[in-house]
């Protein structure tokens, strides 16, 4: 029996948004397909297309059955449109129309504000796969070539999701927007990708699980509060994208572990106890834990950047609006409309950092933030576990906020990890300790040669403790086309 | 008193504006710093203006022309990344007095056309490149530009968000640059209105919103290209160097302003001040060359500067002061002969430059929303140049006969060339035709008086005047049109006199000061836009504006 859970394979897109009949919005996916393939080919080294990737596609929105998993070649993937079931009689859950019903249909009086949200989203997800395109020809382990991919056409799909939405609801507009996403390129002089952190390089593994531990985790914070919006098929969009990004973020926390994992069991069994010896750390393959921090510094605060400005006139109309929540909104007790609630931010007032009591309305993006600190903090958690139950006397930290910003009010100052503000000579002294200099680059790329063997695993990373889809570990995770 | 705002600029330290000269070429970037701001409450965030930003423009779009005579083209560009400029700032409108909003529109409006002037006026052409955002009173300034290149980055767009985000208008011109100027079809520029995106890309081009739409990794070596294009193009003569215009030099006290030839005599209980303007005292300049070597002490010269200076401290700094009254006191011919100088090589370039700023500084009372009169006394020196002030005004009165104890020279008016072409207003008709706008051959009589003194009774005859007044009645009639104009409303008076004193043809500039602005103030004070649950009030707290939604 047909059920909305089940995706429609009956056109060329997947979907359970009833596309077969929507013949208009079939005909505008259709037409931007091409487009969309086009761009994927072109991105991905040729070998890895004519590959098998062993993928986890999704097949229904149902939470405990919307994987299944197949060998497929990536351009044969199948992008589908799938949103998370409707939930009856759902009402606005804050803002100004707090209790309404939930909107089916885009409010016109919110018309450009959500189509800015969905664009701005729209934009990061094929701006990470932009990012990584060339890390498949380092892979450490067929398993990790398996891990990229699947986060790859996720994101895409991602793209998919948030086209659909531009086409469904913004008419010319959106079909116009849909375009142009695929436009923008990352890093690119002609049209750069909306946000900073979307134009850095990915140069190499270690960024890349940093980047899916915490630059995914922004998205994820993001597709939490674009969750709770008052229009319903973001909010069932956004529901379902969560779900595969916590793949992703899986992928990064067990990735910086498994590295971190790798260094520790080298130190030990050569019997180095100064964790911050690094020639003799470096000598023995292994990325040393001083240069995994100062990635970590790296990545963690491009990541911040992405939350924009700590009192934001944008945020709190979205938030009034019903449009773009907060973490959590529904676990949050207040009147969710922050009439008259304050929150504290950090300012810079004569060269210090303040805290300030601004409207909550306008500090939306600063809890946001505030809320990503504490979610980022896990994982990091985590790590230090690992190596202090490997004897060593070590702590990876992430760094203070006002610590190497670009965006919001630490962008006008200078501050060591610690959050004092220095001269900008302590900071041409401290810069070369505290973020990943040209040389640790030359260093990890020497490090980065593939390893296709099934169940073999670079010097540099630790094998996982399990396999995929409950595989071992030495299961063939991607076979190779070797043209 | 709190200090006064200032538009004497120290060019040495801009804070919000960087200059860089190139032979014929200059790139003025606009990199607002954010605290800044002229007064407190407010940032300037993404390069959003305040009047401290637009006053540093105004100065340098003036030193452009005259210590830089050798630039041809000016490029206005962004010092900020993804971020052309944002407008105004609307906090500090939210926040701001009704009645600095109003004079702050206006003088942004006068900058946006002394530079939308200046390449017709002094050839000296701008190019607007749009990198990033550009929304608002930014698209506002590029659409004062000559030319407006847009990069295509697929981000970047123009916009006049102004309606669905504030619930005000486009009012620095915004409105009707983009229909009279840039003739973008009424129905398309209804849709731009209504956006709050803006737009982008080759559609800012087809609804020629901008003149051209440029790849981004070219833009800046395409926009470099245009300049030279257009500097090699300009039919602007070569002029090797400038002059230095130093800051005015002024003293406040409490009742009084004073410059090395005016003085601003400020009486607070009869809510007026007279303006006392000297005239020359020494020869006129035999020679441009020689005017050229006196700079920026050049008599003409700096009679402009300091009254320029006094109408816009004025304006600003004493609102009380709702009645201006001209007063002059100087020989009429040695002025003449100054202003010959100038008339006689008008091709010279510095002789150009002074006469335009002449003709801006002039439209500049034109528009000021004060009660205006001028005094003709004896001992006077209303000729030519400051003759025009006698038509600006809206009303003149003018002594008759001998006066007892007073052996100042007798009354007169001297009319020259200056009075018929080189100083139009805004509706492109000098001020007599403006005067005369019924009975053109008036002017064609004051014409064939050129030169001669005119005396109080010619001149009521001629109608250059509006009365005469001997030693009986003068002082009498005087005093009681002043206290009678000081006990009317002055908004009904503003009304009135800006209705009145621009009568003929529609230009740009007269819809912009006149239909836009009118409207823009009327929004100024309607509560949909700056009640306390007006969208002006209510931006950047993300709670919506309240709309009385009643059509009036
Ligand atoms: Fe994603
Ligand atoms: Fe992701």
């Amino acid at each position: 029996m047909a059920s909305t859970l089940d995706v429609s394979y009956d056109t060329r897109i997947p979907n359970n948004v009833g596309l077969g009949q929507d013949r208009k919005v079939l005909k505008a996916l259709e037409k931007w397909h091409p487009g969309y393939i086009d761009w994927w080919n072109k991105l991905i080294p040729q070998n890895f297309q004519n590959s098998m990737v062993y993928l986890r596609t999704a097949v229904s929105v149902d939470p405990k059955g919307w994987t299944k998993f197949d060998y497929v070649k990536m351009p044969e993937y199948r992008w589908g449109v799938l949103l998370a079931p409707q939930v009856e009689e759902r009402t606005i859950p804050f803002g100004e129309h707090k209790g309404k019903p939930a909107w089916q249909e885009v409010p016109g009086e919110y018309r450009n504000m959500l189509k800015r949200l969905i664009v701005i989203q729209g934009d990061t997800e094929p701006g990470s796969v932009e990012q990584q395109r060339f890390l498949g020809l380092t892979a450490p382990s067929l398993y990790d070539l398996r891990n990229l991919f699947q986060v790859n056409v996720e994101e895409g799909r991602h793209l998919w999701a948030m086209v659909y939405l531009l086409q469904k609801y913004f008419g010319k507009d959106g079909r116009e927007e849909a375009d142009d996403l695929l436009r923008r390129s990352s890093g690119s002089d002609e049209a750069p990708r909306m946000l900073g952190a979307f134009n850095e390089e990915t140069p190499d593994w270690l960024s890349f699980f940093m980047f899916t531990y915490f630059t995914d985790r922004d998205g994820k914070m993001q597709l939490e509060s674009l969750a709770q919006s008052g229009f319903d098929p973001l909010s069932r969009t956004c529901r379902f994208m969560i779900t595969e990004e916590a793949h992703h973020m899986f992928v990064g926390e067990t990735g910086v572990g498994r590295v971190v994992q790798a260094t520790l069991d080298a130190m030990n069994k050569a019997g180095i106890s100064d964790p911050n010896d690094i020639a003799n750390v470096r000598d023995l393959g292994v990325i040393d834990l001083p240069t995994i921090q100062k990635k970590l510094n790296l990545h963690y605060t491009l990541s911040l950047d992405l939350f924009g400005q700590e009192v934001s006139t944008n945020a709190a109309n979205a938030f009034n609006a019903g449009i773009k929540g907060r973490f959590m909104e529904h676990r949050i007790k207040d009147d969710h409309q922050l009439t008259n609630d304050s929150y504290t931010v950090k300012n810079i007032a004569d060269g210090k950092i303040v805290e300030e009591e601004v409207p909550a309305l306008t500090a939306v993006n600063m809890r946001l933030r505030d809320d990503y600190i504490r979610d980022a903090s896990g994982g990091v958690g985590r790590w230090n576990k690992a190596i202090k139950k490997a004897g060593f006397d070590f702590q990876l930290t992430v760094p203070h906020e006002a610590f190497h910003r670009q965006i919001g009010v630490f962008a006008s100052i200078k501050a060591d990890p610690n959050g004092n503000i220095i001269t900008n000579d302590q900071w041409e002294a401290g810069k070369n300790e505290w973020l990943p200099t040209l040389e640790d680059g030359t260093f990890i790329q020497s490090l980065m040669k593939p390893c296709y063997e099934p169940g073999q695993y670079a010097s540099w990373i630790a094998a996982p403790k399990v396999g995929i889809d409950n595989k071992p570990g030495d299961f063939e995770f991607v076979k190779l086309h070797m043209a | 008193m709190s200090a006064p705002i200032d538009f004497r600029v120290d060019a040495t330290a801009y804070r919000h504006w960087q200059v860089e000269y190139d032979g014929a070429v200059a790139t003025l970037s606009m990199n607002v710093d954010e605290s800044g701001g002229l007064f407190e409450g407010y940032e300037l965030k993404l390069n959003s203006y305040d009047l401290g930003v637009d006053i540093e423009l105004n100065d340098i779009v003036q030193r452009m022309r005259f210590e830089h005579p050798e630039v041809k083209v000016v490029v206005l560009r962004s010092g900020k990344d993804n971020v052309f400029c944002a407008g105004a700032n609307i906090r500090m409108l939210g926040g701001a007095e009704h009645s600095h909003k109003v004079n702050f529109c206006k003088f942004t409006n006068e900058t946006r056309n002394a530079f939308e002037a200046a390449a017709v006026d002094s050839g000296q052409q701008y190019i607007a490149a749009v990198k990033g955002a550009c929304a608002g009173g930014g698209y506002e300034l590029a659409l004062a530009c000559n030319y407006i290149m847009l990069t295509d980055d697929s981000t970047s767009a123009v916009g006049l968000p102004e309606v669905p985000l504030l619930a005000v208008l486009p009012g620095t011109g915004g409105l009707t640059r983009i229909t009279d100027k840039r003739k973008v079809r009424r129905d398309l520029a209804d849709i731009f209105c209504s956006i709050e995106e803006g737009v982008k890309g080759q559609r800012a081009k087809d609804w020629k919103l901008v003149d051209e739409v440029v790849s981004n990794s070219t833009f800046d070596e395409t926009v470099r290209e245009r300049a030279t294009i257009f500097a090699s193009s300009s039919n602007k003569p070569d002029v090797e160097s400038g002059i230095r215009l130093k800051k005015l030099e002024r003293n406040i006290t409490e009742n009084n302003v004073s410059w090395s030839t005016i003085n601003v005599e400020i009486d607070r209980a009869g809510r007026k001040a007279t303006f006392h303007l000297k005239g020359p005292t020494e020869a006129a300049p035999s020679s441009m060359e020689t005017f050229q070597a006196q700079s920026d002490q050049a008599y003409l010269l700096r009679l402009c500067r300091e009254l320029e200076d006094a109408i816009l401290h004025m304006r600003f700094n004493e609102m009380d002061i709702g009645l201006w009254v001209f007063s002059t006191q100087g020989d009429a011919k040695l002025l003449a002969e100054h202003e010959s100088l100038l008339s006689e090589n008008a091709e010279h370039w510095l002789a150009n430059e002074v006469r335009q700023y002449w003709k801006r500084t002039l439209k500049r009372l034109d528009v000021t929303s004060r009660s205006l009169v001028a005094l003709v006394e004896h001992g006077s020196c209303y000729a030519g140049i400051l003759a025009e002030i006698l038509f600006a005004v809206d009303r003149t009165y003018m002594m008759e006969d001998e006066f007892e104890d007073d052996d100042r020279s007798l009354a007169t008016i001297t009319l020259t060339d200056a009075n018929f072409g080189p100083f139009p207003m805004a509706n492109e008709l000098t001020r007599l035709q403006t005067r005369f706008i019924g009975e053109p051959e008036l002017v064609e009589s004051a014409s064939a008086h050129k030169g001669a003194q005119i005396d109080a009774a010619k001149a009521h005859e001629l109608g250059l005047v509006t009365i005469i007044l001997d030693d009986i009645d003068w002082e009498d009639e005087i005093r009681i049109f002043m206290e009678e104009r000081a006990s009317f409303s002055p908004d009904a008076l503003t009304g009135m006199e800006a209705n009145l004193r621009f009568a003929g043809p529609e230009t740009m500039e007269t819809r912009i000061f006149g239909r836009l602005t009118a409207w823009q103030n009327w929004i100024f004070n309607r509560p949909n836009a700056v009640g306390s649950e007006g969208a002006l009030q209510r931006y950047g707290t993300g709670v919506r504006g309240n709309f009385d939604f009643e059509r009036v």
